[in-house]
């Protein structure tokens, strides 16, 4: 089992991703420098950590989404690899296009942090699989963009084909449909909002994100 | 080139020295200066780099301990919090920015109190911040709000450091200057700490970061037909923060900082590559020679007036191991940085400048610092108020005025401030403002202990009577740090004053350093770094004189700490601390009894020191749920943001006495605490402190949803959140 970080200039939750990953998997995760051009082939599971990628100049995620090192992770993704990005890396994977829709300005138009209390609405995916019975969840976000967005047809679909995975109870953000967490088609690749790597501790932020880690990396 | 000015006393004027000043100037060197090098004169003496009017009394404190590394003088403050680990941090104001562009101002604040941090080797791991605003009915108060707090937001979010606490009042004080003071906390190695001190010769400076731009620069006043004919104005702007660059800046020198190719490291702050490198030169006794064309700049044909008084942000000079100039530029380029090796030091002791050809500077650099104005201005103590007696002031409705006081400007819920803050980021907070509680806690990254923050200060003490003020901000960070179970170690400051030329202002500003180095002392608790902001006010008003403190502790093991919240359901509610009633200058008087005067509680600093003992003491033996000191609205409003923050309520029983009741709920007796304790446990501590001499009683206890008392007091605690958590989101709403 070997997981991996993508670290872009100004990804800020990539050390938040690595502890989390170590203490699942209790392994070193690899930092990967975004000027890299390829994910090393024994990498398993690969998180797109929160943060700032380049400023978020331009548009959030957009500029990471066509980096080098991010060109081969949609490769690898659309053949499998397991990926999961988080905040600033769920937005980076709507900019790829391996997950439907995009992240606009949240409602409120605030910066918004806060612990956030989410419902499992499919614990049947290799993200989820983990919870059991469990079906609400508090991990903490912080965003200022995280107001998920996508037309009523892809919405349809995504309820429909189960890949809407986590929705907001009391939506932060004004994203659609309470939506908080999405996954592709294949069910490999995974995004949303909220920190689950912040919530692995019990004296920071909880411990509720431990079993979304666990899910994913027994199901590899 | 620009061309030769002659220096009239109107330039002289223009760039804020006094002829007097000038005369020294002219002394030293041995002729006129040109207009590069009184700029340099300029910026070095004005009231922000020198200290002028506060230096001679700044050097009163406390700056020596136990566990201080590095104490003030240096870009921020070092002590020692064991293991090898230290902790550097320091506070600084950014109020006149951020009153003309607050989001940007509020931004460059944050950022340059980080660089203060991250310069002597610390990565930032925690931010807070001290904020005053005007009046929330004042016509600029909205927007000023929001505009500062969404820049402090945006910075510290982006480059990833958490903003974990902070304070903000509102007061018509600050209508025409409000305050915005920030603080960071940074980590190192205790034998890793870099200083700005300039060595040895022939020694590569390089610059690196942001291209230099004509924001900020000084001398806005200066006609630019005086200064160059050339059609390009200078153009004084506010300075805009970047984050992004920050962030990538901190990377590259912390990983520059890991190799041993630096000798010497300041970031460009107030008066940029002036007062960095005349910083650097005179601490190492170095001279320094800088060739101007090679400085990375933003826009052609800046003069060399321009590039020495530019502000723009994101920006250091360093003095680079010669041999090492390889390893510097690869990092920096990985990084993505404008790095560029621009001069070198001498052995002359002089500043040296090269523009396009000609020596544009060329002054000798001690009496840049040496020769600085140290001015002793007259000061008159402010004149002793009255008591203001308990009985005098009627306290009928318990329920009515507990509603009226947490939901009153000072008191009510700051959650629309801090929900805007990361708080989490870096994965080490262990509590923050989200909790309520007196002091921040940020775990040491992979260890099990972690440092205590907390920034405070009452300014409608120290407007009252400046000495007791002075003792009491000190004092409550003291208490704050102890709440949590923390030693308190060391404090940083950033003394907020009106126009120091003025008697009864310069009074207000010694008599506040007086009584906090009363405290500082008394509490063995020093002043390790800090800043001064003079010249707060507009039409003659000043501020009311603030003096910010921002202390730091120490928690030795995560097994032992307390929060504000922690109360359980039958928990007894421990009184530590004697109350007098002292209902003078308090959030009561005001809100409720619509006055400000009377004289502020007096601080009886040995008693400080006894109960704040006794009260970490219950907490490291584990005796202790969850802790609250009692400041601003007293007794009652401490014990109702404890059961707000545990989510129960509590009946409190009054003994027995004759006290007036707005005294006993709502006066503000200093070094007071509530604890909330297991049944079992109130006998023990009570016969405990009874044993040192220390008051306590048992005063309530934590039941069900309601607050109560033996007084007519009975109010859901959801009604009380809901009145507290209302007011911020109404007025910026409004």
């Amino acid at each position: 089992m070997k997981t991996a970080v993508i670290t872009f200039p100004a990804s800020n939750c990539d050390r938040d991703a690595r502890m989390a990953l170590e203490k699942v998997t209790g392994r070193p995760a690899q930092m990967i420098w975004h000027r890299e051009s390829e994910i090393p082939s024994d990498v398993d599971f690969v998180v797109i950590p929160g943060g700032f990628s380049y400023g978020d100049y331009l548009r959030c995620g957009a500029m990471a989404a066509r980096s080098p090192i991010v060109k081969d992770l949609v490769e690898k993704a659309n053949k499998g690899l397991p990926v999961a990005g988080f905040c600033n890396g769920f937005q980076i994977l709507t900019e790829t296009g391996l997950l439907p829709g995009a992240l606009l300005m949240n409602q409120g138009l605030n910066f918004v942090c806060k612990p956030q209390k989410l419902r499992i609405t499919n614990g049947n995916t290799r993200f989820t699989s983990g919870y059991g019975s469990t079906q609400e969840v508090v991990y903490p976000i912080a965003h200022h963009e995280g107001n998920y967005y996508a037309d009523d047809a892809t919405l349809n679909k995504l309820e429909k084909e189960g890949r809407v995975l986590f929705k907001y109870v009391g939506n932060p953000n004004g994203s659609a449909r309470d939506i908080a967490g999405i996954c592709n088609k294949a069910g490999n690749v995974f995004g949303m909002m909220p920190h689950p790597e912040r919530a692995v501790d019990p004296l920071h932020g909880g411990t509720d994100g431990l079993n979304f880690f666990k899910s994913i990396i027994e199901s590899i | 080139m620009a061309k030769a000015i002659e220096i009239t006393p109107e330039i002289v004027a223009e760039h804020g020295l006094t002829p007097e000043e000038y005369q020294i100037i002219l002394d030293r060197l041995g002729r006129a200066p040109n207009m590069n090098e009184l700029g340099i004169f300029s910026v070095m003496w004005s009231e922000h780099c020198s200290y002028k009017s506060s230096r001679r009394h700044l050097g009163k404190f406390l700056t020596k301990g136990p566990r201080v590394i590095q104490g003030p003088g240096e870009n921020a403050g070092v002590i020692d919090i064991d293991d090898g680990d230290a902790i550097i941090f320091k506070m600084e104001s950014h109020n006149h920015p951020s009153y003309i562009e607050p989001y940007q101002g509020a931004a460059t604040g944050v950022g340059g109190i980080m660089r203060d941090v991250f310069t002597m080797g610390a990565r930032p791991i925690a931010l807070m911040n001290a904020l005053r605003f005007g009046e929330p009915t004042h016509s600029k108060t909205k927007t000023l709000v929001s505009g500062v707090i969404a820049g402090i937001g945006g910075y510290g979010n982006c480059v990833g450091v958490p903003t974990v606490g902070g304070e903000t009042n509102f007061h018509k004080g600050y209508n025409g200057n409000i305050l915005v003071n920030a603080m960071c906390v940074g980590l190192a190695r205790a034998d890793k700490v870099f200083y700005s001190a300039a060595k040895g010769v022939g020694n590569p400076i390089f610059y690196v970061g942001s291209k230099t731009g004509r924001d900020g620069i000084h001398g806005a006043t200066m006609a630019s037909a005086e200064f160059d004919d050339d059609s390009e104005e200078k153009r004084p702007t506010v300075q805009v923060g970047d984050p992004f660059t920050e962030k990538l800046l901190i990377e590259a020198c912390m990983e520059l900082m890991a190799t041993d190719a630096i000798i010497a490291i300041q970031d460009m702050g107030a008066a940029g590559l002036t007062s960095s490198s005349v910083e650097m030169a005179d601490k190492g006794g170095v001279g320094i020679e800088l060739n101007l064309d090679d400085v990375p700049q933003r826009e052609e044909g800046m003069t060399a007036y321009e590039m020495m008084l530019s502000e723009s942000q994101e920006r250091m000079l360093m003095v680079i191991q010669p041999g090492k100039e390889q390893l510097a530029f690869d990092i920096f380029h990985k990084w993505e940085l404008d790095v560029a090796q621009i001069g070198v030091t001498t052995d002359t002791g002089r500043l040296v400048l090269n523009h396009k050809g000609d020596v544009v500077c060329d002054i000798p650099i001690s009496p840049l610092a040496d020769d600085a104005p140290n001015y002793d201005r007259p000061h008159v103590p402010t004149d002793k108020r009255d008591e203001v007696k308990a009985e005098t002031i009627a306290l009928t409705d318990l329920n009515a005025a507990l509603k009226t006081m947490i939901g009153s400007p000072d008191l009510a819920s700051r959650r629309w401030i801090w929900e805007q803050y990361d708080r989490h980021v870096m994965a080490d907070t262990v509590d923050s403002s989200q909790s309520g509680g007196d002091a921040a806690i940020v775990r040491i990254h992979g260890k099990n202990k972690a440092v205590a923050i907390t920034t405070d200060v009452t300014p409608r003490y120290c407007y009252a009577d400046p000495h007791e003020g002075g003792k009491q901000c000190v004092a409550e960070t003291w208490r704050n740090l102890t709440c949590v179970g923390a030693d308190p170690i060391a404090i940083t400051d950033c003394l907020n004053f009106g126009n120091p030329e003025r008697p009864e202002i310069m009074g207000q500003f010694v008599g506040c350093v007086e009584g906090m180095n009363e405290a500082c002392r008394a509490l063995d608790y020093p002043v390790v770094s800090g800043n001064v902001s003079l010249y707060n006010e507009t039409n003659g008003q000043a501020i009311p004189p603030t003096p910010a403190v921002g202390g730091v502790g120490l928690i030795p093991d995560l097994q032992h700490f307390a929060t504000l919240a922690g109360a359980k359901e039958g928990d007894a509610l421990i009184l530590i601390g004697e109350t007098t009633g002292w209902i003078g200058s308090s959030i009561y008087l005001r809100e409720v009894g619509g006055s400000e005067d009377g004289a502020p509680p007096p601080v009886d600093l040995a008693l400080e020191k006894l109960n704040g003992d006794y009260v970490r003491q219950l907490i490291r033996a584990r005796r202790v749920h969850a802790a609250h000191d009692c400041s601003d609205g007293g007794l009652l409003i401490a014990a109702t943001e404890m059961a707000m923050s545990s989510g129960i309520g509590l009946q409190i029983d009054r003994p027995a006495g004759n006290m007036a009741l707005s005294g006993w709920y709502f006066g503000e007796d200093q070094a007071r605490y509530l604890l909330a304790v297991d049944e079992n446990s109130v006998n023990p501590i009570l016969s405990t402190a009874d044993g040192k001499g220390i008051k306590a009683s048992r005063i309530g206890t934590f039941k069900g949803g309601r607050m109560t008392s033996n007084d007519g007091l009975d109010l859901a605690l959801s009604d009380i959140r809901a009145i507290y958590e209302a007011w911020f989101p109404a007025l910026m709403e409004s």
